[in-house]
C-alpha cells in the first residue's frame, strides 16, 4: 500500500493531444513502448507498481474489483453486528467484536490499495451508498440465529479465504500486500465459526437442529461467492491474463467444496446438496446445479436484505459526521492546519 | 467534512527492538496523533509491532516513477563494490 502516490498514479505515459499526425505517431509508439514494458513485467511475474504506467482497463477493472472486495468488507460488518449484544457468553461476544474489528481493518487495506489507484476514499464510499459499485451478495442475506455466526464463519470466511489466498500473488503489488495481510487474520476467522458451529452440534437438539438449518441456509450463498460460471463470467478471461486472478471462478469453487465437505463431516452436520459425493475418477466432489436465478435476482438488489445493509451503511456515514467534522476542527486548532497538507 | 480533508499518512512499523521500521501501509486520520492512534488500531492489533512512525504522505519525495530509470544506473557498472568481484587464490582462509 503504497500510497504516496496515489494522486499522480497514472501520469506517466499519457498521450497528450495530438494536434499533428506526427504528434499522435510519437504518442502511439510511446503508449505502444509503455505496454510492451507493462506486457513484460506481468509475463516475468513482477509486480506492477502504483506509479508504473499500466493500461486504463487493467487500472479499471483493479479499482472496480479492490472497490467491491472493501465494500464487501464493511457491509459484512453488519450481518454479525447483529448477534454481538445477543453472544452466548463473554468468550463468544470478545471473539466476535475482535472478528467485527478485522473486518473494518479489511476494508480500510483494501480502500487504501485502491486509492493508489487514483481513485479517492469519498469517492468509493459515494459509489457504495449511491449503489454504483457492489458488495459480495452474501451479505445480503439475514442472520437469523446465533448459528448463522457460525456458518459465516466457517462457510463464507472459508470461501473468502479460498478466493484471497491466490490474490496474495495478484499482479498489482499494493492489493497483493494487502491480500497477505487479510489471509493472516481470516484463518482466525474461519477457525472461531467452525469452534462455535462445532459447539452448537454437540449441544443439545435444539441447539444441533439450529447448527444444521444454518449451514443449510449458508451453503448455496457461499458457493454463489465464487461468482458465475467461467462461461458467463465478463471478467474472468481478462483477469486472469493479467494475473490479477490467478484461478477461475469455477476451480476455486471446486477447491471449496473439496475442503468443506469433509469438515461438514467431522461437524456432525450435513451440507443440503442431495448429489454430493466423492467422485474416484475426477478426485473431486461432485456437486448439484446451483440456482443462478436466485443469484442474479439477489445482485439486482432483490435479496432479504439488500435495502437494509445499504441504508444502514449510509445512516452510518451520517452519524458519524460531526465526529470527523470535531476532529478536524481540533487538527485546525492545535496545528494551525499545518497537519501532513504540506503539499495538498 | 468529507475524508478529502484528512491527509494520508503512511504507516512504519517495528515488529521488534533490534530491527528498523518497515513500511506497513498508510491511513487517513485528521493530525498526527490520530493517525499514531489509528495506526496502532489498524496495524498493531496482534502485537505486530513495538514503535510506529507516522509520516504525511505529502512530505515523501520518491525518485521517478519508473523504478528502472538511469537513476539507477550509476550502480549497475560497479561490480568491484561486491566481494564476488576479487579472486582470492584458494585456501586462504577468513578473507
Amino acid at each position: 500500500m503504497t500510497a504516496v502516490t496515489a494522486g499522480t498514479a497514472g501520469s506517466a505515459g499519457t498521450a497528450g493531444g495530438a494536434g499533428t499526425i506526427g504528434a499522435a505517431d510519437a504518442a502511439a509508439v510511446e503508449a505502444a513502448a509503455h505496454e510492451a514494458v507493462f506486457d513484460a513485467a506481468v509475463a516475468a511475474d513482477e509486480r506492477i507498481e502504483p506509479r508504473d504506467w499500466m493500461p486504463e482497463a487493467y487500472r479499471a477493472s483493479l479499482v472496480r474489483q479492490i472497490a467491491q472486495h472493501a465494500h464487501s468488507e464493511i457491509i459484512g460488518m453488519q450481518p454479525e453486528a447483529n448477534w454481538i449484544t445477543r453472544a452466548p457468553s463473554l468468550r463468544r461476544k470478545a471473539i466476535l467484536m475482535a472478528k467485527v474489528q478485522d473486518e473494518a481493518g479489511h476494508g480500510l487495506y483494501l480502500y487504501s490499495a485502491a486509492e493508489t489507484l487514483g481513485t479517492s476514499r469519498d469517492e468509493l464510499l459515494d459509489k457504495l451508498h449511491s449503489g454504483r459499485q457492489k458488495y459480495s451478495s452474501i451479505f445480503n442475506y439475514p442472520t437469523l440465529t446465533w448459528a448463522d455466526v457460525g456458518a459465516i464463519g466457517w462457510l463464507v470466511d472459508g470461501a473468502a479465504i479460498t478466493n484471497q489466498v491466490p490474490l496474495c500473488r495478484c499482479s498489482y503489488g499494493p492489493y497483493a500486500r494487502a491480500m497477505v495481510r487479510v489471509c493472516k487474520e481470516e484463518s482466525f476467522h474461519q477457525r472461531q465459526g467452525y469452534e462455535a458451529l462445532l459447539a452448537l452440534s454437540n449441544g443439545t437438539e435444539a441447539q444441533h437442529a439450529m447448527a444444521q438449518d444454518a449451514v443449510n441456509r449458508w451453503w448455496w450463498p457461499s458457493l454463489m461467492m465464487f461468482g458465475p460460471p467461467d462461461d458467463e463470467s465478463t471478467h474472468t478471461a481478462q483477469a486472469m491474463a493479467w494475473k490479477i486472478k490467478r484461478h477461475s471462478n469455477d476451480e476455486l469453487r471446486q477447491r471449496f467444496v473439496d475442503i468443506a465437505a469433509p469438515q461438514a463431516d467431522a461437524l456432525g452436520l450435513t451440507l443440503p446438496d442431495p448429489d454430493l459425493r466423492w467422485n474416484e475418477e475426477r478426485g473431486h466432489y461432485d456437486f448439484g446445479p446451483i440456482d443462478w436465478t436466485e443469484f442474479w435476482d439477489v445482485l439486482k438488489g432483490n435479496g432479504p436484505c439488500n435495502d437494509q445493509r445499504l441504508s444502514k451503511r449510509r445512516q452510518a456515514h451520517e452519524d458519524g459526521a460531526w465526529v470527523r467534522e470535531a476532529a478536524a476542527a481540533h487538527a485546525e486548532k492545535h496545528t494551525g492546519g499545518n497537519n501532513g497538507k504540506a503539499q495538498a | 467534512m468529507t475524508s478529502d480533508g484528512w491527509p494520508l499518512w503512511e504507516v512504519f512499523v517495528r515488529s521488534r527492538r533490534g530491527l528498523s521500521h518497515t513500511h506497513a501501509g498508510s491511513l487517513h486520520a485528521p493530525d498526527a496523533e490520530m493517525a499514531l492512534r489509528n495506526a496502532r488500531d489498524l496495524y498493531t492489533r496482534r502485537s505486530e509491532g513495538v514503535s510506529i512512525w507516522v509520516v504525511p504522505s505529502a512530505a515523501i519525495t520518491a525518485s521517478s516513477p519508473d523504478e528502472k530509470d538511469p537513476f539507477f544506473d550509476p550502480a549497475a557498472d560497479k561490480p568491484y563494490r561486491h566481494p564476488t568481484f576479487y579472486e582470492i587464490p584458494e585456501g586462504v582462509k577468513h578473507l
